[in-house]
């Protein structure tokens, strides 16, 4: 399914996921395009978020994950032979649904980004540019040197948020960012990625209808499936936002649209 | 229709059956505990009445005494012992630590990992007096070494290396894994990750199982009877026999003369303030760590 005529920045085709023996995801097929914001939504086990990370080689930590098909980055394929799993996730990277800053300076957290870059610029400008940009500046500028988990919720994500930026990724993957913070620090790491889809493309999963309306250019819906007795998720619907909250081409999509399941 | 709750119903009574068998438990819990705790105390006492009449400026200054002379102290046993430990240290921390990164990020729950967690939970179980046996036939009777302070800190690390890397294994394995995924998912490699993020996370509790299997070892006799050997005099090197607290306590305590006796109560002293020490370090070290 293609939402757009740009050249698609990401690109999955006919991609199935498999955990051990188990089917996990079937037949996926989707081009993400550049400088824009891709919301993947469904019920719980859709596979919407074993997806997501197919797009950094993160899947690649779980020991039984097995792949089908093709998963393409600028026509580039991920899980080719000669593709060094640390180069994709520095140019796509990931913010998880928790938080995980890591148990050091909010300095320290924002510079790992840019240490594994083998960065060699001044680190100061780039720490601060980055937290800049994930609008943390202001509420962190006079304690730089305390613990990242001295920060509450909203702030330890927008510090994750930093962290990432500073490998300077081209690609910024979301895990649920939002499902484990209060309504304001939501609404800020929302506009955070309004302003971010400038420079970077993103893909949010999210279990936030709204947030995918407010936020995204073109939405996916998953859905599961019951196959041999096992749950299988599919790619459903994809299209521009408007279009699947509006007018969309499945009764399945209405319905989850709707809040009739889900 | 709803009752009022009668008062006297809910009022706490020694006499009913329920709290008297609650009274009794804790009663029971409490002398348990103080029975638990006698023999510590006990031991704490008994050597600390015993050794620290010789707890002078000598003991840490001078040589033993001739056998049945009075006087002089056990300072080449302590030198003796820092030495044998240092040689044990050199050998079983990065052994023990890069086995147990090994078993806790890279080989998991693999063949070999498994293999190597079953031979390490053995040697753990292998009686003290075994490795110094080994390194017996392997470094003193081959005459690689004789004995010396470099065997005896071979024996040693074949005791501490299982404690090192299994306590640090289990320290590796409660870093959450989130911030593995962080790591990794920052576009850092396997390395970064676990010098950076995994090893910083999980050093207090390695550095005290380290300290913990230091202090077990400098306590060790067994091992270094047949290794270390003894000296009465003062360590030149580390190729000839030293002197340790532990050898010197089961040397002295046995002859028949009393300054030699007292001697050894003062060493005993001196190993059980060494386990008090390393472990109230440690504590202190993982509090201010995790602030």
């Amino acid at each position: 399914m293609t939402a757009s005529n740009h050249t698609p920045t990401l690109n999955a085709a006919d991609l199935q996921i498999h955990y051990g023996s188990h089917l996990a995801v079937r037949d996926v097929s989707l081009d993400i395009a550049g400088a824009s914001i891709t919301a993947l939504i469904g019920p719980s086990g859709c596979g919407k978020s074993s997806v997501l990370r197919c797009f950094n080689r993160l899947n690649d930590l779980i020991p039984s994950f097995r792949l089908e098909g093709k998963v393409a980055y600028q026509g580039q394929d991920l899980y080719a032979r000669h593709i060094d799993p640390i180069e994709v996730r520095r140019r796509i990277g990931m913010v998880f649904q928790k938080a995980n800053p890591f148990p050091k300076s909010i300095f320290a957290n924002v510079a790992f980004g840019a240490k594994v870059t083998r960065y060699t610029g001044n680190m100061e400008e780039l720490v601060e540019n980055c937290l800049r940009r994930s609008a943390l500046w202001d509420e962190v500028k006079d304690k730089l040197d305390e613990s990242g988990l001295s920060l509450s919720g909203g702030q330890r994500q927008r510090l994750c948020i930093a962290r990432t930026l500073a490998a300077e990724p081209e690609v910024i993957l979301m895990d649920e960012p939002c499902s484990a913070l209060d309504p304001l620090s939501t609404r800020k790491i929302e506009e955070l990625m309004l302003s971010l889809k400038e420079h970077y493309t993103i893909v949010i999963v999210t279990h936030n209808l709204s947030q995918a309306r407010r936020v995204a250019d073109y939405t996916a819906f998953f859905n599961t499936e019951e196959a041999d007795g096992a749950m299988v998720g599919y790619l459903a619907e994809f299209a521009e936002t408007e279009s699947i909250f509006e007018s969309p081409q499945h009764e399945v999509t209405r319905d989850y649209v709707a809040g009739r399941f889900g | 229709m709803p009752t009022t709750a009668n008062p006297s119903t809910l009022a706490k009574t020694w006499r009913k059956p329920r709290s008297l068998r609650d009274r009794a438990m804790t009663v029971l819990a409490g002398a348990c505990l103080v029975v638990a705790l006698i023999p510590l105390v006990w031991l704490l006492t008994f050597v600390t009445v015993r050794g620290i009449s010789r707890f002078d400026f000598a003991l840490f200054t001078q040589l033993p005494p001739a056998p049945g002379m009075a006087g002089g102290g056990l300072a080449n046993a302590l030198v003796g012992t820092i030495m044998v430990l240092l040689v044990a240290m050199a050998i079983s921390v990065p052994f023990g630590l890069l086995g147990a990164i090994y078993l806790s990020e890279f080989g998991r729950d693999s063949f070999w990992a498994r293999r190597v967690r079953f031979a390490t939970n053995t040697l753990n179980g292998v009686p003290s007096i075994i490795s110094g046996l080994f390194v017996y036939a392997l470094l003193v009777r081959s005459g690689l070494t004789g004995y010396s302070a470099l065997a005896g800190g071979c024996a040693l690390a074949v005791l501490m290396l299982p404690t090192i890397v299994r306590t640090a294994e289990e320290a590796l394995r409660l870093v959450p894994q989130d911030l593995r995924w962080a790591s990794l998912g920052a576009g850092a490699s396997e390395y970064q990750t676990v010098v950076g993020v995994v090893l910083p996370s999980a050093a207090p509790a390695i550095v005290t199982g380290i300290t913990l299997s230091i202090a077990r070892a400098a306590g060790e006799t067994a091992p270094l009877i047949f290794t270390a050997l003894f000296s009465p005099f003062w360590a030149e090197n580390f190729r000839e026999p030293v002197a340790s607290l532990a050898v010197l306590v089961y040397n002295f305590a046995s002859v028949p003369f009393a300054p030699q006796q007292d001697l050894a109560w003062a060493a005993a002293l001196i190993l059980i303030l060494m386990v008090l020490v390393t472990n109230v370090l440690a504590t202190l070290f993982i509090r201010r760590r995790s602030q």
